[in-house]
């Protein structure tokens, strides 16, 4: 029996009859693309502000000379001291494609020259943050931050389980009871208290790389102990396995039972927990963040981004602020849809 | 039980001692407190002393029911916690009902229509459920309930808090239901959180329950199909569901924290935040203990419903 | 002329475009007991599940039919099939491991069945429920009564099971392979307990097996499946003796104990083909060591009389 190929033809059937999961994938792809590109993809740069244009809504798209343009806003404020943009369409500034090194975006000459009542333009495709920045602009940055940690965070997790789960399993005995107690004990405290905890012990006033790290760290910290037991069971099993006996009793060494049988008996499994665990990194990587324990401005994340939502005023002001959650949801929900096919896929109990 | 606790206590406490924060910094640069008072509880709650000094002090006054003093509060933490954990238990309770007496159902509706069109909508249903966030769903209501007029019986719904101002003036039923309103929006946000993966258990261990050979046999035997699904199927299937209670309660207390932070609901997520914000240690200790007290709670529920549900299963 | 209890007449059943029983005709009168043998995959027990009707609706299409006393089953609307389940055909299964509710005690199973084809309630129930235990030979059966099925073993399961068979006072038992998952020494007991009853009760028996010196201990007459079509029915006692299709030779001649003249036993040479790729003509001549020409093109129809065979080249005129 050739495992991997079987594993690789019965991953792409489950994939190949859902198209669901097929979407799921498409979509993930795209987001991951996009993160990548974000330097290209984005209109502005990560933290270019304007303050004339705080919380300035989406713009509105006009066709002016057969081309798609937009028209300089200005602001007048209302009762409530709170501003109101109009649009100046005297002039229109035409968007444009392959522009200031960037996919497209308005020519930056084209839009500095200001209209007489003060209004500038500025391209907002889902609108700008109190700052005048653009939120598409920093929601593609933050991509980078949102889609990557899940994959570094379960990277680590993973890994530290293997270790622990292994050793347990591995060497029995008061080893095992002290791994295994310890997991018990970190299983104990929900994940949302252990995520403050943790928060508490690292400090995030430092350099945004330090901070991402730390963040990875106290995601990786809260999954890993599960893990640890379910791998330590599999070893153990594995340690007993007829085959793995029978192996032994045929005088095959032991680092090649561990490569040709253990392993990719243990690979599958993982490969799914990992999958189906990156939303859960996803995702509380955003809860940090919206709790503003997490990224810090100016450096962005999804979650960061949805702080601006927080309070019922300013969603009631900006609804547009609710859409970094749009991403987040469109991301979690692909991962789970393509973890369930993958879970299909490769467990051969879940036929239903 | 005990040691566990004692186990997370150990880490909680060693964890808080690595933070670089100084627990008092908040006082001493107030210039209203004067020194004095800042040597006396430094002395007090032994903050000069080495680490593990410091956790053996905490420990014996924790023994002793003494949870130390919030200083962002300004109360005894036993005092803080006391009314936060009530209003988030009341909150776990209302959204768990909610969710059972939703999921459950529709789960086992779900399994007898397997594969026809309503299972797929529910299927599609629950991975969106899911896979909304639960701060972020909170936050969706939040704006929904805020743009809706008002609704006939309820009137608004209220969009954050335990109650409206003016409480205090209303009479005992309406408090009640003043209680009730505010618990919707919070509610709701867990109920659809905890629904979607519940109904996909419960769907799940219907069609398990119902491919093994005791059910053709009590099929074989002629019983209705009724009789055979809630007579002999339901009850085996409820079993992982009940394994799920126990692991559910957690995500319940994490999920809870979120949506307490975003509709200001006063319970322990709030606080836990809070506490850690303000690097009000005995607070965070405290919130960390109660909410491994309460899974650990909802653990030993979960086991004895099990032994109550399952003759094979022995409590030890 | 009364009709037999039980006629089946050209039963297929497939799931799909796989047809797994393919044209099963068979008779079983008052009080006889017929064994139906073949390998696993011939399509035995589904033809049995099909005589309660339990084939899953969806994706299974059954064809042909079943007569009870003259009265047809197939296409029976479900609440037409509650009485006749455990009420007039009541059905022992294989694995006594699994057959029986977990959660439930033994009383609860043997008076769901009273309350349903007895109308028996309360005092009463659990008396006839003590008695049936007692009567399938269990110790003590009246404090037996509150066990829960992982108590018992997996011979004292199966008696139970028998129990709440026989509690419904069917006019036909489908044993399917009752005694394959016990221990050898299990196994003899219950077949004397199952034959014994059926003795006292005057029950008729459709009795499952792959085994032929199970047959021949419970079975009155015998039909010989082989990849969903009947090869050969008769007396046991002749059927055993002298076999005419080949298959059967075959299975004669692989168990021990039935040819003490022959020596060694034998095998029967390849697989049983999966139900997706039964072979044209003859279904066994691929592994038939008779087999000519004519068997792989056309379909040998059965022979006519109480001794059927289905064969171009049955073995009678070589012996």
């Amino acid at each position: 029996m050739n495992g991997t190929t079987g594993t690789f033809s019965r991953l792409r059937s489950a994939f190949a009859s859902s198209p669901l999961a097929k979407t799921a994938l498409v979509v993930l792809g795209g987001l991951y693309l996009a993160a990548v590109l974000a330097g290209w993809l984005a209109p502005y740069g990560m933290d270019d502000e304007s303050r004339g244009h705080s919380w300035a809504p989406p713009s509105s798209w006009h066709w002016v000379d057969g081309r798609p343009s937009i028209h300089p806003v200005s602001y007048t404020f209302d009762e409530n001291a709170r501003r109101v943009y109009v649009e100046d369409s005297s002039r229109a500034v035409p968007v444009r494609l392959f522009v200031n090194g960037r996919l497209f975006g308005l020519d930056s000459l084209e839009a500095a020259a200001t209209s007489e009542g003060g209004a500038s333009a500025r391209l907002y495709l889902l609108g700008a943050d109190a700052r005048g920045r653009d939120l598409l602009s920093r929601l593609l940055y933050g991509s980078r931050v949102s889609l990557s940690i899940g994959i570094v965070g379960v990277s680590i997790s993973t890994l530290i389980a293997l270790v622990v789960g292994g050793l347990a399993g591995f060497f029995g005995g008061w080893v095992d009871r002290l791994l295994m107690r310890l997991c018990e004990v970190f299983m104990l405290i929900p994940a949302f208290y252990l995520l403050m905890l943790l928060r508490a012990t690292l400090p995030l006033d430092w350099d945004s790389r330090v901070v991402y790290l730390s963040i990875v760290l106290i995601l990786s910290f809260i999954g890993w102990a599960g893990l640890a037991r379910v791998i330590r069971g599999l070893v153990q099993s594995l340690r007993s396995a007829d085959y793995i006996v029978a192996a032994r009793a045929l005088g095959v060494p032991p680092l090649v039972i561990l490569r040709r049988h253990a392993l990719p008996q243990t690979f599958g499994f993982l490969a799914i927990q990992a999958t189906l665990s990156i939303p859960g990194y996803v995702v509380a990587e955003s809860g940090l963040s919206l709790l503003g324990l997490g990224i810090q401005d100016p450096q962005t994340s999804w979650g960061n981004l949805l702080q601006e939502a927080m309070s019922i005023a300013e969603i009631r002001l900006h609804p547009w602020s609710l859409i970094p959650g749009l991403f987040l949801f469109a991301a979690v929900l692909s991962y789970n849809l393509a973890g369930d096919a993958l879970r299909d896929a490769l467990d051969p109990r879940s036929d239903r | 039980m005990i040691p566990m606790l004692l186990g997370v206590s150990i880490i909680a406490f060693g964890l808080l001692s690595l933070s670089p924060g100084d627990p008092l910094a908040a006082q001493r640069g107030n210039p209203q407190v004067p020194d004095e008072l800042i040597r006396r509880i430094e002395r007090q709650y032994g903050f000069d002393k080495p680490v593990p000094e410091q956790y053996l002090r905490w420990l014996g006054r924790v023994v002793q029911g003494d949870l130390g003093y919030s200083f962002k509060f300004k109360r005894p933490v036993a005092d803080v916690i006391a009314e936060r954990m009530a209003a988030t238990l009341l909150l776990a309770l209302f959204s768990t009902l909610l969710t059972w007496f939703l999921a459950v159902p529709l789960g086992v509706w779900s399994a007898l229509r397997r594969s026809e069109w309503p299972d797929q909508v529910v299927s599609v249903l629950a991975f969106v459920g899911m896979s909304l966030p639960s701060f972020f769903l909170a936050l969706l209501l939040l704006y929904g309930a805020s743009v809706l007029p008002e609704l006939p019986l309820i009137g608004r719904i209220p969009i954050g808090g335990l109650v409206s101002p003016g409480f205090d003036q209303l009479g005992p039923v309406a408090r009640v239901l003043d209680v009730l309103k505010h618990l919707l929006l919070p509610g709701v946000v867990l109920a659809i959180g905890g629904l979607a993966g519940l109904q996909r258990v419960a769907r799940g261990s219907t069609l398990e329950t119902l491919s093994q050979p005791y059910i053709l046999a009590a099929r074989a035997r002629g019983l209705s199909d009724r009789r055979v699904l809630w007579g002999h199927a339901f009850r085996n299937a409820a079993n992982p569901l009940i394994t799920l209670l126990g692991f559910e309660f957690s995500a319940l207390l994490s999920g809870a924290a979120f949506t307490e932070i975003i509709t200001s609901w006063p319970g322990m997520g709030l606080v836990a935040l809070e506490a850690v914000r303000s690097k009000d240690m005995f607070l965070v200790m405290a919130t960390v203990l109660m909410g491994s007290l309460l899974l650990l709670i909802g653990n030993l529920l979960a086991d004895i419903l099990h032994a109550w549900n399952d003759p094979r299963v022995k409590l030890s | 002329m009364t009709a037999p209890l039980l006629e089946v007449r050209d039963l297929s059943v497939s799931f799909g475009a796989v047809q797994v029983v393919d044209g099963l005709s068979y008779v079983i009168e008052r009080g006889q007991s017929l064994g139906l043998v073949g390998e696993s995959g011939c399509g035995k027990s589904v033809s049995s599940l099909a005589l309660l009707g339990l084939l899953p609706p969806r994706g299974c299409r059954v064809e042909g039919s079943i007569r009870l006393e003259g009265r047809e089953l197939v296409g029976l609307p479900a609440p037409q099939w509650m009485p006749i389940r455990g009420g007039r055909i009541a059905m022992v299964f294989q694995d006594p491991m699994t057959a029986l509710n977990p959660l439930l005690t033994v009383e609860r199973h043997l008076r769901e069945v009273l309350a349903i084809h007895q109308g028996l309630e309360g005092e009463l129930a659990r008396k006839e429920a003590t008695r049936w235990l007692d009567r399938v030979g269990i110790p003590d059966p009246a404090a037996r009564l509150s066990t829960y099925p992982h108590e018992l073993s997996g011979g004292m399961r199966q008696r139970v099971l028998i129990a709440m068979a026989l509690a419904g006072k069917p006019d036909l038992l489908v044993a399917d392979e009752p005694t394959t998952a016990l221990d050898v020494t299990i196994q003899a007991q219950i077949l004397d307990l199952l034959s014994d009853l059926r003795r006292e009760l005057g029950m008729s028996m459709l009795f499952i097996t792959h085994d032929l010196g199970v047959v021949e201990r419970v079975a009155d007459r015998v039909a010989v499946l082989y990849a969903g079509r009947k090869v050969e029915e008769g007396e046991v006692s002749e059927v055993l003796r002298a076999p005419l299709h080949p298959y059967t030779d075959g299975l004669v001649g692989s168990v021990p104990g039935f040819r003490p003249r022959s020596g060694r036993l034998r095998s029967i040479p390849g697989q049983v083909p999966s139900p997706a790729a039964w072979p044209g003509g003859c279904r066994f001549h691929p592994r038939c060591p008779h087999s000519q020409e004519d068997c792989t093109r056309i379909v040998p129809t059965e022979s006519s009389g109480s001794r059927k065979v289905a064969c171009h080249h049955a073995l009678e005129a070589q012996r």
